[in-house]
Formats: structure tokens, C-alpha cells, sequence
């Protein structure tokens, strides 16, 4: 067992410690690994090419910017903040855990590109978010503000990861099903996805709770900030 | 029929676009940024059909270019440019002028798509299905943000011109963290071909206790979410960490059921892709498209859910795969 090429998991290990450029530490832990292994330069460059190139997939979700550009221009952001301001009932935490229990059920479906970063969690659920917790703490700090929208995106990462394993189709399980059947177990798929069904649940409550809380602290800080201000 | 090609021509388009209009700016190194990306997005297809047909030059040009663009975003030359979007008080007269109806080009993204996934098995024309089976859900994507982006250019009276602008804008702002997940999609290629999976898995499995069964439940979870931290994704640390330890010691060794192994494992993965910078679509694209300040902000936030999850996840693995 040659064991240098770890060597490449140390650099990215230390690369993201030390913040340098995520982009180039990658490539670099890429290059060590494969030339540690003994791959020659040239097959190490044709897999890196190779290999960049089939994932393309990853990146297909920039169709979704000139929509949103647009729209961002044309004041999406605000309305989206304007409108649940009008909505009194809608609190953060309803907004949220809603959102957080759609995205699930939703992707239990296999429909996973209906929401996500670009699609969703920028235009919308982001500035709706904040909105909603202006409501209940009507000063709020910037640092504040980057805790609401990174927890909307948060939101929607758990939502995503904890519905798409109980959908049948879905690759994990198709992933799972097969490497079993390579050693010779036959399983049918929704005897594998059966199982997440528990752990999505778990992770609902889990989440849910957290945003409950993090409304509450968010609430009585603003309580506490006003009532000093009130004193002086 | 629609090819998924098309859909990364489309994506080609909008590089292109952005490098463009850097060009026009004279920010030349985002402008050289944005050319690499859209050439291997118009190559792709062919530098994949050269390669499985035994040509690599191609592929090692690529590989050339996939170095180029490393370069570029490691040299700081390309600036992540903070979004402009217009001044806030005309965005707030425009917004209340058009109302609830800017929902609609937004909303149309996922409800386009929900139409396109249902109505798929009927949408084919005689003998030829309408999307690339193969990528089906990727096309309706593309071809979802179309239309959505043609109902933006109705409602605002905007010309594909301003509409490619305002994507070159959004893209300047991403900047590299746009290519993370591609260029960590290929680390993990790479790891798996030299073998970086096995080392681990050889390590993890000589560690352990096997006689203990808690040992071995413990140490399979710990594997999958610590390989995933490492690889960014479940699915690359699924086959080596179940070959490596669920197979032989849970399955084998301890009679555990292979398919609440498998379950319960891929899940333990997904709690390490919560946690870590190199599940980039998840945790830094998002601190990019939201503007946040700190590069951790989404793994801080979503911290606590992962780590109980991942031990209700451990308990779960305990009671039910050895009933």
C-alpha cells in the first residue's frame, strides 16, 4: 500500500487552514496526489482535464442568473422583504421550518433542482428571512444579518440532504444498491430508502428546534437592547 | 430532442458573456477566467468523446486550462467584485410598481421544472423522447431557466443584452467559488484513482477493535463523515469506507443488515458534508451568492445540526441493523 498520496489530503487539510485560495489549493493537492501515486505528467494532466470536464453538471445552475439578475434590478429583493412585512402572522421561525419541511417532502419526490442557492434561498427565502426577523427585533446588527441569511441557506442544505435519500431514484440509493450487489447482496431500493425515513425526521425536529431558539435569543436581545435604551 | 450538450452551450454562452464584458472593462485576468471556463464548456463533449476513444490530448489540454484557471484565482487578480445591482432607490419604485408579479419569473424556475418532471414520460415526440433520458431533470433545468428568463425580460422590458449583463455581474461577484465544485469534483477523481480511498480505509480498519461491535459501528460512521469532510461528497467515501469496514466487520463479521448499513452510512456521510469547505456547492457557493463576510458562515450555521444528527444517526445504526 503506498500511502504518499495522503500527502494531497495534508496540503488540502492545511491549504483551508490557512486560508489560501480554495481553487488553487485544490488543484495543487490534486497534482501532488497524482504524482506521489506515479502518475506520469501527462496522464495526470488528461485525468484532471478528463475528469474537470464530466462534471459540468455541477455548474449548469449559472442558467439561473440572468433571471435573477433581472429581476434583482427590478427590485425583487425588496418586494420579497416588503411582502412579508405585510404578512404579520408569518414569524421567522414559521418561515423557515416551512420552508425547511417543504424542501424535504419535496425532494422525497426526487425533485431536487426545483429549489437551491441560486434558485431560491438568494432571491427569496434570504431577503424573506430577514424580513421576518425584523419584525420581531427591528434593530438588527449586521453580524446578525449574515447569521439569518447563512441560516436560510443552512436551512435549505439540511432540507435537501435529509429528503433526497428516501426518494427511490434517487443516485444515493441507486449508489448504494449497486456497490451491495457488486459483493454479491441483492437489495431492493426501497428497502434502502425506508431507512432514511427515521433520520430525515430526526433531522427536522433537530433543525426546527434550532431555529425556534435562535428566534427566541434573537427576540430577547432585541428586548434587552431596547430596555437599556429606555433607561439612559 | 434535447441534448444536454445544449444546455452546456447555454452555460458556454454566459461565460462567454462575462468574459466579454471584462474585456470591455479591462479586467484581463477575469476576462481570461471566464474564456478557459466557456471553451471547456463548448469542448466538453468532445474532449470526453476523444478521450474514451484513446485520444488524450484533449483531455491534457483541458487539464492545461482546468491549471490556468487555478492560477488565475490563486494570483488575486481576479477581485471578487462586490454586486452593483442599480441604485436602491430606483429598485424600490420599481419594485412597487410591478408588485406581486416579480414573484412570477422567479417562481417560475422550480414550477416550470415540477410541470417538465411530471409531464416527462408523456413529452416525446414518436420514437425520439423530447429530453436526453439520460440527464432528463438537467435539461428541464435548462430549459425551466429559459423560459424564466424570457418571462424577466417581458415583465422589466429588458433586451437579451441587459439580461446577459446582469449574469456576467452575478458572476463576477461568484468569481472562483463559481468552479469550486468542479475543481473539487476532480481532486476526487483524482483521489480515487491513486488510491487515497484504500490508504484510508486500510488505516481506519487497522485501528479498530473488530471483536467490539459498538467499535466497529463507531468507526464505520466516524470513517464515512470524516471521509466525506475529506472528499466533499458521501458518494466518493461510500464505497471505500463500506468496502473497507461495513462489508467485512458489520455485514460480515457482525450479521448486520446490508441495506440499513448502507442507509444509515450514506446519512452519517451527509452529516460530514454539512461540516466541511469541500462540499463547495453546499457551503461556499451560498457565502458567495449571499455576500456574507465570513467563509465559514454557512458551515457555523449549520454545525449543531450535524453533529446531533450524526449521533442519532450512530444510535439508529446500533438498534436497527441488528435486530
Amino acid at each position: 500500500m503506498n500511502y504518499w498520496p495522503l500527502l494531497g489530503v495534508a496540503i488540502v487539510v492545511a491549504g483551508f487552514a490557512w486560508r489560501l485560495n480554495p481553487a488553487l489549493v485544490v488543484v495543487a493537492a490534486g497534482i501532488v496526489s497524482g504524482l506521489l501515486a506515479g502518475l506520469s505528467p501527462p496522464d495526470l494532466l488528461a485525468l484532471l482535464g478528463r475528469s474537470f470536464v464530466s462534471n459540468r453538471t455541477l455548474l449548469v445552475i449559472v442558467l439561473t442568473l440572468p433571471t435573477i439578475g433581472l429581476l434583482e434590478r427590478a427590485g425583487l429583493r425588496e418586494h420579497a422583504h416588503a411582502w412579508i412585512l405585510g404578512l404579520r402572522r408569518l414569524t421567522f421561525a414559521r418561515l423557515l421550518v416551512a420552508y425547511l419541511g417543504l424542501r424535504q417532502i419535496v425532494s422525497m419526490f426526487g425533485l431536487i433542482t426545483i429549489a437551491g442557492h441560486a434558485q431560491t434561498v438568494r432571491p427569496l427565502l434570504a431577503p424573506m428571512a430577514e424580513a421576518a426577523a425584523e419584525k420581531i427585533a427591528p434593530e438588527l446588527s449586521d453580524p446578525e444579518r449574515e447569521r439569518i441569511k447563512a441560516l436560510a441557506a443552512a436551512t435549505d442544505n439540511v432540507g435537501l440532504f435529509f429528503g433526497e435519500d428516501v426518494f427511490i431514484a434517487f443516485g444515493g440509493v441507486l449508489l448504494i444498491q449497486a456497490f451491495f450487489a457488486q459483493h454479491g447482496i441483492e437489495l431492493d431500493p426501497r428497502s434502502i430508502s425506508i431507512w432514511a425515513l427515521p433520520t430525515a425526521l430526526a433531522a427536522f425536529v433537530i433543525h426546527a428546534l434550532r431555529i425556534a431558539w435562535f428566534q427566541r435569543r434573537i427576540g430577547k436581545r432585541d428586548a434587552a437592547s431596547s430596555e437599556k435604551d429606555g433607561r439612559s | 430532442m434535447i441534448r444536454i450538450e445544449y444546455v452546456y452551450w447555454l452555460c458556454a454562452t454566459l461565460f462567454a458573456a462575462a468574459s466579454g464584458f471584462d474585456l470591455i472593462a479591462r479586467r484581463f485576468a477575469s476576462a481570461a477566467f471566464w474564456a478557459i471556463l466557456a471553451a471547456s464548456f463548448i469542448g466538453g463533449d468532445a474532449i470526453e468523446a476523444a478521450a474514451s476513444a484513446g485520444n488524450a490530448l484533449p483531455a491534457q489540454i483541458a487539464g492545461l486550462g482546468v491549471i490556468a484557471l487555478a492560477l488565475i484565482a490563486g494570483s488575486g487578480l481576479l477581485r471578487r467584485q462586490p454586486s452593483h445591482d442599480g441604485d436602491a432607490q430606483r429598485r424600490r419604485a420599481s419594485a412597487q410598481g410591478l408588485g406581486n408579479r416579480l414573484f412570477a419569473p422567479a417562481l417560475a424556475i422550480p414550477l416550470v421544472t415540477l410541470a417538465l418532471v411530471l409531464l416527462l414520460p408523456y413529452l416525446k415526440a414518436p420514437h425520439i423522447p423530447l429530453f436526453d433520458p439520460k440527464q432528463a431533470t438537467l435539461a428541464v433545468l435548462g430549459v425551466a431557466c429559459v423560459i424564466a428568463t424570457l418571462a424577466a425580460m417581458a415583465l422589466t422590458r429588458a433586451a437579451p443584452l441587459s439580461a446577459l449583463r446582469e449574469s456576467s455581474r452575478l458572476l463576477d461577484a461568484l468569481s472562483w467559488a463559481a468552479l469550486l465544485p468542479m475543481l473539487l469534483a476532480a481532486l476526487g477523481a483524482v483521489f480515487a484513482a491513486t488510491g487515497v480511498g484504500d490508504a484510508v480505509a486500510q488505516l481506519v480498519s487497522a485501528a479498530i477493535p473488530t471483536q467490539s461491535r459498538e467499535a466497529c459501528v463507531v468507526a464505520y460512521a466516524l470513517g464515512m463523515a470524516l471521509f466525506t469532510i475529506i472528499m466533499g461528497n458521501a458518494f466518493a467515501a461510500f464505497p471505500v469506507i463500506t468496502a473497507g469496514i461495513g462489508l467485512p466487520l458489520l455485514v460480515g463479521q457482525h450479521q448486520g443488515h446490508a441495506a440499513v448499513i448502507g442507509a444509515l452510512g450514506m446519512l452519517c456521510g451527509y452529516c460530514g458534508t454539512l461540516l466541511t469547505p469541500m462540499a463547495a456547492n453546499f457551503n461556499i457557493v451560498p457565502v458567495a451568492l449571499l455576500e456574507l463576510r465570513d467563509p465559514n458562515a454557512v458551515i457555523r450555521a449549520q454545525w449543531p445540526t450535524a453533529l446531533v444528527l450524526f449521533a442519532v444517526n450512530l444510535m439508529l445504526l446500533e438498534w436497527l441493523a441488528f435486530r
